[in-house]
């Protein structure tokens, strides 16, 4: 085994174990922290698919942004009241047989897929690459999203003024 | 391909957090979630392709998402002020 399927699995394994258990804890804080340490796996995993800019963004945006946006929220909010509540939804069978579906469809659509033959990234490096990309093929929607951005930041403050 | 696999693996339990979940901040969890498995598809299929579009739409994912985030915990808030709960099945004012 080398060292690269042994971090593919310890990532792996950090991704999908953490997303469990974001998903099924009772506390909100506990599930913040899983959440928390399967991104960190999520951008291990992209920097094994030598995406470096993506790791770092991954971890300032995500993990330094959203999360603590999610832990003030749970703090600003009295989330413990509905600790010893029901944790799901009383037709769970429903929403348990959708996702086992979306589940068996996926996978049989992805066995058949035919992939072409892989190819190698260009030898310059990655944040180089993704400048250009971006700069040069994407610009419009790049300064699109400036624009999302800023009616977000609006959006959210009018929300949570105390008298919306 | 394995990294799709394990996209595939996040996706399905992002979308029971999201189905099964009474918890409004543990569903705006699992929607992160999901972007994320979707995030890891494009950046394995760009390293596939040796092309970095992928990447840069990762990277547009990323920036919806931190706008979801906010927008979706703005919404929460202002909800709870009036409604004293996060439980999605107790808020059923447009429920007939």
């Amino acid at each position: 085994m080398t060292l690269d399927t042994l971090f593919f699995y310890a990532f792996t394994t950090l991704t999908l174990g953490g997303a469990a258990l974001a998903v099924t804890r009772p506390s909100a804080v506990h599930a913040a922290i899983a959440l928390m340490v399967s991104l960190l796996g999520v951008a291990g995993l992209y920097l094994q698919l030598t995406a470096e800019f993506l790791f770092v963004a991954q971890i300032i945006l995500y993990i330094g942004g959203i999360l603590l946006l999610f832990l003030f929220v749970i703090m600003l909010v009295n989330l413990d009241a509905g600790r010893g509540l029901r944790q799901f939804h009383r037709r769970w069978t429903v929403g348990a047989a959708v996702t086992a579906v979306a589940g068996v469809v996926l996978a049989v659509l992805g066995s058949r897929v035919q992939l072409p033959p892989a190819q190698r990234m260009p030898e310059t490096g990655n944040v180089e690459l993704v400048a250009d990309t971006l700069l040069q093929d994407y610009l419009v929607p790049f300064e699109v999203v400036s624009l999302l951005l800023l009616v977000a930041v609006v959006g959210s403050v009018l929300l949570g003024r105390k008298r919306a | 391909m394995h990294y799709v696999a394990v996209s595939l693996v996040l996706l399905l339990i992002g979308t029971a957090g999201l189905l099964l979940r009474r918890n409004i901040v543990i569903i705006l969890m699992s929607i992160e979630l999901i972007l994320n498995a979707v995030n890891l598809n494009l950046v394995a299929f760009a390293r596939h392709h040796g092309n970095a579009a992928g990447q840069v739409f990762a990277l547009f994912v990323i920036a919806v998402a931190v706008a979801e985030a906010a927008v979706g915990l703005g919404i929460l808030l202002a909800l709870y002020r009036n409604r004293e709960t996060v439980q999605v099945d107790e808020i059923d004012l447009l429920k007939w």
